[in-house]
């Protein structure tokens, strides 16, 4: 037995032509990795039914002009971020301990990315 | 090596490179089409990149086809300023784009098809269009994945998107058997190891085939008569209307560049 057909909403109107989704498509972040050594870096979103389907449209989006050797795909409904109104909470005690940065000796000069 | 010793090879081989080139550029063009209009901008996106990639693969074999050629033939040329009946792309890529569903249908058919066709040109006895076919091959494995990936969705999707591939794979499988009903040229190139034989092609077709109709529950139609054979510049009506829109700027604009 197939599912019904899904409900489409509305996502966009050019001209005309009105862009529609299927409802259940979910939102992803997409990671990308520029090259090896270097660590994955948050590029953008975008929609897709399966995190098969979302790997391929990060293809298709995000790697058009050679950006990136690796891609990682999250549901961006899988993220736990922390709440804008608990930044003073959270964020703010660190800015009076200085004795944290290794300020206190010379990084050798052949050491670039540390 | 150059698989090219005489004027007639150069002959043969000029017009089947032609073929492969025309049917990159018409399925180019109409794959753009879709640009703004797709079921979703994702899909927008996927669309325009096989169609540029098609370009590509163009511009490369129609490069080539002028120099076997030798008549000072350049890509522009072959592609804005030659008529409908001369034209010799596979009738299948100049067909309408109908609904997403006909489309997925249309271009996994010719994916497969090209994959198989490219990967065995890979081992060509002429150097130039193995190397052509080696860039492609990287291209066509993508394209093929994204379309095969769509047409499962849709065939095994609901009762409605089961219906459209269905009726498009039955209204569009007439136009497979141009590409393996083999004639002389194809023979004579393929007997001196240029292009590999059309029976190797449609057994490496049909393989592929095989398992993605299984998993779309779709039903491989069987073979009917069949009376367009677009590589032989027999053409259903729809690639002159086509290539008016294709040639339309470069016809207004003689020698226009970008």
């Amino acid at each position: 037995m197939r599912p019904s057909a899904p409900r489409v909403q509305s996502l966009k109107v050019y001209g005309a032509i009105a862009m529609t989704l299927p409802h259940d498509w979910a939102l992803y972040e997409v990671f990308v990795r520029a090259k090896r050594g270097l660590d994955h870096k948050h590029v953008g979103s975008l929609h897709a039914a399966d995190a098969a389907m979302a790997i391929e449209h990060a293809r298709d989006l995000y790697t058009r002009r050679q950006e990136g050797v690796s891609l990682w795909v999250v549901k961006s409904a899988d993220i736990v971020a922390s709440a804008p109104e608990d930044a003073a909470a959270f964020f703010d005690p660190a800015e009076d301990k200085i004795y944290r940065h290794p300020t206190f000796y010379d990084i050798p000069k052949d050491v670039e990315t540390l | 090596m150059n698989a090219v010793t005489t004027p007639a090879t150069a002959r043969e081989l000029t017009t089947y490179v032609l073929r492969l080139a025309d049917t990159s550029l018409v399925l180019a063009q109409r794959l753009s089409a879709w640009i703004g209009h797709g079921p979703a901008i994702e899909e927008d996106l996927g669309c325009a990149n096989i169609s540029l990639d098609l370009l590509g693969q163009a511009r490369l074999l129609y490069a080539y086809a002028g120099e076997l050629e030798g008549a000072g033939r350049t890509e522009d040329d072959f592609a804005y300023l030659r008529e409908e009946c001369d034209f010799l792309n596979a009738t299948m890529a100049e067909l309408p784009n109908g609904d997403f569903g006909q489309t997925i249908v249309r271009q996994c058919l010719l994916d497969l098809w090209r994959l198989e066709l490219f990967e065995q040109l890979t081992q060509s006895t002429d150097t130039r269009l193995a190397q052509i076919a080696a860039k492609a091959v990287k291209e066509i494995r993508y394209h093929g994945r994204y379309s095969s990936g769509w047409l499962v969705r849709l065939g095994d999707g609901t009762d409605e998107s089961h219906q459209r591939v269905a009726t498009a794979l039955v209204t569009l499988w007439p136009y497979v058997v141009e590409w393996f009903a083999e004639d002389a040229l194809e023979q004579a190139l393929a007997e001196r190891g240029v292009v590999p034989s059309v029976a190797a092609v449609q057994a490496g077709f049909e393989a592929r085939l095989a398992p993605i109709l299984l998993a779309a529950t779709l039903t491989r139609p069987s073979n009917v008569d069949y009376r367009w054979f677009g590589k032989r510049a027999q053409h259903s009506e729809h690639l002159s209307h086509l290539l008016a829109e294709l040639q339309s700027l470069h016809r207004a604009h003689p020698g226009a560049q970008w």
